[in-house]
């Protein structure tokens, strides 16, 4: 490919947001995905039981709020086979109140782009109300 | 934690096939809206033979690894005491339904960090024909008395 080509790809700039999404988690959605998973850790569902061990409250399944957090890339990307790698450190419990729920609020930038590759490296925060909940959450995608 | 745990070779799982209706509930649970994950012609019209999963499905896979580190009599792990720390995957084409997945866990780290471990689990899914589909790598960090 000539250099004419390269600049002509793709119309994105490290630190461009890219996608946005909220989603509102439930207790019923922790059973969805543990029935989903095979994941019945009763910490996902059991009030006594995350109290025994010492947990604030029943907590999503990590892989829960992994899962949920890439589907605005999807979106974005419009193909789920457009990611190559995917990456989270769970830096902070999602816990979800029985009848208030828990609101999570992903938001995805470009973090790096390899225009001659036509790939790039996009980074996610995830955030329930101000905090934080998952470090370093990284995408690797292949550009449509 | 054991230290010895590191490099021991783990069997290769029994063969998962991955279902149709598994995959749309996964699809479900994990709130994908993408045609491909849940409309059988959509997946065909985009070049697949079934339903696609969603990325982070190989868990499902990989569990079954997870499940042999737990039952090491001398790990020294207790399910109770595991918070997931960290995850990754590193796929080399997506899982489609119909798949016949196998895993093989290594045990690639043992740290202690106060009085806790962390534990690194790799674990490599691989098609009917032996061919790299993912790997799927956990950091575990076991609550320690020790």
């Amino acid at each position: 490919m000539s250099e004419q080509d390269h600049e002509v790809v793709h119309a994105y700039a490290v630190g461009d947001q890219v996608a946005a999404a909220s989603y509102h988690l439930t207790r019923d959605s922790l059973v969805r995905y543990a029935g989903a998973s095979g994941d019945f850790n009763a910490i996902h569902y059991r009030d006594d039981v995350a109290a025994e061990v010492g947990l604030p409250g029943v907590l999503a399944h990590g892989m829960l709020t992994m899962g949920l957090a890439v589907q605005p890339v999807i979106d974005w990307l419009g193909d789920p086979t457009l990611v190559d790698g995917y990456q989270v450190r769970f830096t902070r419990p999602v816990v979800v109140d029985p009848v208030a729920g828990a609101d999570l609020t992903v938001t995805a930038k470009i973090g790096q782009i390899d225009e001659a590759a036509g790939t790039a490296r996009i980074d996610l925060t995830t955030t329930v109300g101000d905090d934080t909940v998952l470090g370093k959450a990284q995408v690797r995608v292949r550009l449509p | 934690m054991n230290p010895d745990l590191v490099g021991r070779a783990f069997e290769k799982t029994n063969s998962y096939l991955v279902g149709r209706e598994k995959v749309r509930e996964f699809s479900r649970a994990v709130l994908s809206s993408n045609p491909i994950n849940l409309n059988v012609e959509a997946a065909r019209a985009a070049g697949y033979d079934d339903l696609v999963a969603p990325p982070t499905f190989a868990i499902v896979v990989q569990e079954l690894t997870l499940a042999q580190l737990l039952a090491e009599d001398d790990a020294g792990i207790e399910l109770t005491h595991v918070v997931h720390g960290e995850q990754r995957f590193d796929y080399s084409r997506p899982i489609v339904a119909g798949d016949e997945l196998s895993a093989q866990l290594t045990v690639t780290s043992v740290k202690a960090l106060g009085g806790n471990a962390m534990v690194v689990a790799e674990s490599v899914v691989t098609d009917a024909e032996g061919e790299h589909v993912v790997t799927a790598v956990s950091t575990l960090v076991v609550r320690g008395d020790a």
